[in-house]
């Protein structure tokens, strides 16, 4: 039922070949319309031909064509892969006459949505896809391939398997009210039968705290005044690390100027060049300015120089960022200190000596604490629209909490209850009332 | 020539014949048995969890169920009680001799309907059209519509220990050939299997051995227009006894002995109704299980042994019974059987209960795979109404699964099917809160009202009602309590806690601990007690019954996007072969239906909505 679509699917760049995806109906006999080798359209599934692409006889590239027919395909329709040798205009150019035999260029994500309209992936699965894809470090390709592979629905399946308990004994009081066999649940006991409940999806939402991290990496800004040292600590950490090469436009308002990992975790720079014109026309409207930019950054870096004494500039961003996940970094450590400080946790270092800024990355480690990220086994959620359905989810087990307090009767909290069993459904994209009878009947003995 | 006919004077068979002449169709009920009708086979109750509900909702309709019931019983008790009102159930313990008496004298006295004797074999179907029946002595009866509520009549076969007996519960002359016509008219037909406990007879019970169960103390009836009939203190009592060791040892000893695990059966049995031996063997680690003991009648001295089900041979039950504190002498009158019915296939009708293979034949109850006598008589009514309504070209009644426990009920069979007795219970509504006993009438009776089920009496005592309702809340709203010396004592008195400032009589309603009759120490309020009660329960509720409103929003929402009629499912080429082969059986009404569907998925559905979009703009 859907027309047939095509896309460059490796990355827009120089590199030794790029691979073209075709899906859909017509994918087979289309591409074997411009295909000179094997006839496509009578090849095994799964098999790789070697072959030419030409139009008006003329031979455009030299190609490797995996053919993949339907259903055992990542869209489940026929699939067509051209393995493309000649760099970006050599590729284009054949996706060009893919476009011109009638196909539709996929739309961002279009392989994927078309995987999981046709069932082949649950939508956690298929968020889990997209990750991957734009993946850049390996923690986050582990992280993404676990989300994929079901482990999160395995996580979340666990905590609906003990809402699910709950209900059915609930239903159980309420359908046999005078068997003696199920515990009767009470505003007593059903109290810390919630609290678990909470704790459970709590330990959910901060495990995705770090796959938040993971994912989207740590926004750093570094401040202070001009010509304490700020670039030169950006070049030094960035010079000395291999800087990740990644399209970042578009995936934030910030515009970054520079990235590095440490600990697998990605740290973003963001560009606080602005802050400095500002401050020096007026002062206080400058400090304003920055701290918006500064709203957004996970952790700010106030840089002092040992050599000065401390302004009044200085004291304005200490007083603003008090409150922030900030480092003071005490920057000129080799030069005599005329700094007077009544600060704790101050951390120095210089970019003259090679190892002059390992403390600043111990104590970034320290911080968001990396090296307990690198060990954990990265079964955790990241994408929003998972967190915010646990995070729906939480809140209706602390409404029931609540109400169970004041008083209404459970088998209305199971309204609450139920309700945090759905949302949680939604995330793997089942729900069934039947489970629920078939836990009831399973686990209490019932009836005449 | 009859306008409908109903074959079958149980539950079912009794509402649909009733409604059917109420809507002024000349109806004919044909039963094998007269001294059959409305007979109670099995326990010797009318509602229960759930099911009072449906007994409401049936009165609330117009069908008989709820004035019979508060005419034929000696006990009433409001189950659950202490919990909130969405899942109060009224239960009675009715009197089999009384029930189906009322019974009878009632439809004896309902114009346009004949009662017939006679054992239907075979349908007359001409172009996948009913016309009539054909009795087992060959006449034929013509009728524009029939309704099958045949029970456990077809095919029956009632097993104990290794004996299997062709019959219907009492040993009656079953129906041999008529499911086996339906199959040649295309029906699927199942097998389907309940059972029913041992008899004892009461003079050899030793009931000072027992915990006594006794009745409410506080008068409630089914029906919202019939005052209660019996004394309240003259209630009878029930009893509670407990298996033990003994009584599991001799089970586990004989286990193979017993019709359903010697592999005599080959029916399927329903999980919230187990055998005792069922029970022992699948809950091992139980020390013994509850059990009650019921009178049956007034009339006679027959016992019901609740909870101890079987199809152990004769000798094996009584040395069962025996083993039994209290029973150790008792006699059984009627030793516990299983019985093996003959069942249609509730995915293939339609669901306003037509089938959807003949058109203008109706069926409900046990033939539709469900169990128990309120289920039953709510599908006879909705058969009725629309067998009607389908004569005259009116648009059928279906309930949404908002506005009634017996449209979940339908909805469940004709969408989900069922493989077991399907019995209603209050898990199976996802909006329980919206579907209590004391508002059935107002979810119902307006709906009655226009299908033409309610007369104008019974519509205007419900508009009085609902203006009362919305009277008192206004008054409610609008008065404040003042904070005088007088109401510092009453507070006091009840040891409640003062508000600190005036607060309206209707949020301090809303306190846990005020009732409604608290108010009365303030304000007049002249009311019935049930229309103040439901007073209480919407104030005090308000919030937990609007979020169930949003979440039945939220369903209607799916509910209202319709699937046409004629739609292809071949013609979409990535359905999942089970949810194609699903969807083309059970052709869903709408996408909210089809998702309830077993076996289609979240991508199922996302793309037959695309399809829908693409090819009907819908």
């Amino acid at each position: 039922m859907y027309d047939t679509i095509c896309a460059i699917s490796t990355a827009r760049g120089v590199g030794a070949i790029s691979i073209i995806r075709v899906s859909g109906e017509e994918a087979i006999p289309k591409v074997a319309s411009i295909f000179d080798g094997k006839d496509l359209t009578k090849v095994q599934s799964h098999t790789i031909h070697y072959g030419h692409i030409i139009k008006d006889n003329e031979i455009i590239d030299e190609v490797l064509v995996s053919v993949f027919k339907a259903p055992k395909t990542y869209t489940k329709e026929d699939i067509v892969e051209i393995n493309t040798h000649g760099g970006i205009a050599t590729t284009k150019k054949v996706l060009e006459i893919l476009l011109e035999q009638g196909l539709r260029l996929a739309e961002p994500g279009e392989f994927t949505k078309r995987a999981f309209l046709n069932g082949r992936l649950d939508l956690a699965e298929a968020e889990a896809v997209e990750n991957l894809i734009n993946s850049g470090t390996e923690l986050e390709r582990k992280l993404a391939l676990n989300q994929m592979g079901g482990k999160v629905s395995l996580k979340i399946k666990k905590v609906r398997d003990i809402i699910m308990d709950l209900m059915a004994n609930i239903e159980v009081n309420i359908d046999y009210p005078e068997y003696e066999d199920a515990l009767v649940i009470t505003k007593e006991n059903l109290t810390p039968k919630l609290t678990e409940i909470k704790q459970e999806l709590e330990s959910l939402l901060d495990e995705s705290k770090i796959g938040k991290l993971i994912e989207q990496g740590i926004k750093v800004a570094i401040v202070g005044r001009p010509n304490v040292g700020k670039s030169s600590i950006l070049n030094a950490l960035i010079k000395e690390n291999k800087a990740i090469v990644t399209d970042i436009a578009g995936t934030t308002r910030d515009i970054v100027e520079g990235e590095i990992e440490l600990k697998g975790i990605r740290l973003k720079f963001i560009d606080t060049a602005g802050i400095h014109k500002t401050n020096d026309l007026v002062e206080k409207i400058g400090v304003d300015k920055s701290l918006e930019v500064l709203n957004s950054a996970d952790l700010i870096i106030h840089v002092l120089n040992n050599n000065e004494e401390l302004t009044e500039e200085d004291q304005e961003i200490i007083s603003k960022i008090q409150n922030k996940t900030h480092i003071t970094f005490i920057n000129k450590d080799d030069l005599p200190s005329n700094l007077k400080l009544d600060l704790k946790d101050l951390v120095y270092g210089n970019t003259t000596s090679i190892d002059g800024l390992e403390s600043l990355k111990d104590k970034i480690v320290e911080l968001f604490d990396l090296d307990y990220i690198k060990t954990t086994n990265l079964e955790i959620v990241s994408s929003t629209r998972i967190i915010n359905l646990i995070k729906e989810s939480l809140n209706s087990i602390n409404n029931a909490l609540k109400n169970n307090t004041a008083e209404i009767p459970v088998d209305m909290l199971a309204i609450d209850i139920k309700k945090a069993w759905d949302l949680l459904g939604e995330i793997t994209g089942e729900s069934y009332q039947d489970e629920l009878l078939d836990t009831l009947f399973s686990k209490f003995c019932l009836g005449k | 020539m009859y306008d409908v006919i109903v074959v079958g004077g149980g539950h079912a068979g009794c509402e649909a014949s009733h409604i059917s002449a109420i809507l002024n169709l000349k109806t004919a009920l044909v039963t094998a048995n007269l001294k059959n009708i409305a007979d109670m086979p099995c326990n010797p109750s009318i509602g229960g969890t759930a099911k009072g509900i449906i007994v409401r909702e049936i009165d609330a309709l117009g069908g008989l169920m709820g004035i019979i019931a508060d005419k034929s019983h000696f006990q009433i008790k409001m189950l659950n009680n202490g919990k909130g009102p969405a899942v109060r159930s009224l239960r009675a313990q009715a009197d089999k001799i009384t029930y189906p008496k009322n019974m009878l004298k009632a439809l004896k006295e309902t114009p346009n309907l004949t009662i017939i004797e006679g054992m239907v074999e075979d349908l007359i179907v001409e172009n996948n059209t009913i016309k009539g029946i054909i009795l087992a002595n060959g006449e034929e009866i013509k009728a524009k519509s029939v309704i099958l509520t045949t029970g456990t009549y077809l095919k029956g076969n009632i097993l104990i220990g290794s004996e299997n007996t062709p019959g219907g519960p009492h040993g009656e002359a079953r129906s041999n050939h008529l499911s086996d016509n339906l199959k040649k008219y295309g029906l699927t037909i199942q097998r389907l299997k309940t059972g029913t406990p041992p008899r004892l007879k009461a003079s050899t019970i030793d009931f000072t051995k027992m915990q006594p169960e006794v009745g409410d103390n506080k008068y409630y009836t089914f029906s919202f227009d019939t005052k209660p009939l019996y004394k309240i203190n003259e209630q009878q009592k029930c009893y509670l006894i407990y298996t033990n060791e003994t009584t599991h040892n001799i089970i586990k000893e004989n286990l193979s002995k017993s019709a359903m695990y010697g592999g005599y059966v080959t029916g399927i049995g329903p999980r919230y109704c187990p055998s005792i031996e069922d029970k022992i063997v699948r809950f091992a680690d139980k020390p013994r299980h509850q059990l009650f003991l019921e009178p049956e009648s007034l009339y006679y001295d027959e016992w019901y042994l609740q909870g101890f089900s079987t199809s152990m041979p004769r000798d094996i039950q009584e040395k069962m019974v025996h083993s039994l504190k209290g029973l150790e002498n008792a006699e059984l009158t009627k030793y516990a059987y299983a019985i093996e019915y003959d069942a249609i296939d509730p995915l293939e009708i339609k669901p306003s209960l037509e089938n959807k293979i003949i058109e203008n034949l109706f069926t409900a109850g046990q033939i539709n795979g469900t169990s128990g006598y309120e289920e039953a008589a709510a599908q006879g009514l909705i058969a009725g109404i629309n067998a009607h309504h389908k004569l005259n070209n009116m648009e059928p009644l279906i309930l949404k699964r908002n506005e009634a426990y017996i449209g979940v009920l339908i909805d469940d069979l004709v969408t989900k099917g069922t493989n077991e007795p399907y019995r209603m219970l209050t898990s199976r509504a996802e909006f329980r809160l919206l579907l209590r006993h004391d508002n059935a009438d107002l979810r119902l009776r307006e709906i009655g009202y226009k299908n033409g089920t309610i007369d104008e009496a019974r519509y205007k005592k419900l508009k009085t009602k609902i203006n009362s309702i919305n009277e008192i809340k206004e008054l409610l709203k609008n008065t404040n309590l003042s904070l005088n010396a007088k109401t510092k004592e009453i507070f006091a008195k009840y040891n409640f806690t003062l508000p600190t400032s005036s607060v309206s009589f209707y949020l301090l309603l809303k306190r846990p601990e005020i009732t409604i009759n608290f108010l009365k120490e303030f304000i007049s309020l002249p009311y019935d007690e049930d229309i103040l009660e439901e007073v209480e329960i919407e104030v005090k509720y308000e919030g937990y019954i609007a979020k169930a409103y949003k979440e039945a929003e939220k369903m209607l929402k799916l509910e209202g996007k319709l699937i046409p009629e004629d739609i292809d499912y071949n013609d979409i080429l990535n359905l999942a072969s089970e949810a194609r082969q699903k969807l083309s059986k059970i052709r869903p009404k709408s996408l909210g239906q089809a998702a309830r569907i077993s076996g289609v998925n979240p991508s199922d559905l996302s793309i037959l909505s695309v399809y829908l979009k693409k090819k009907y703009n819908k």
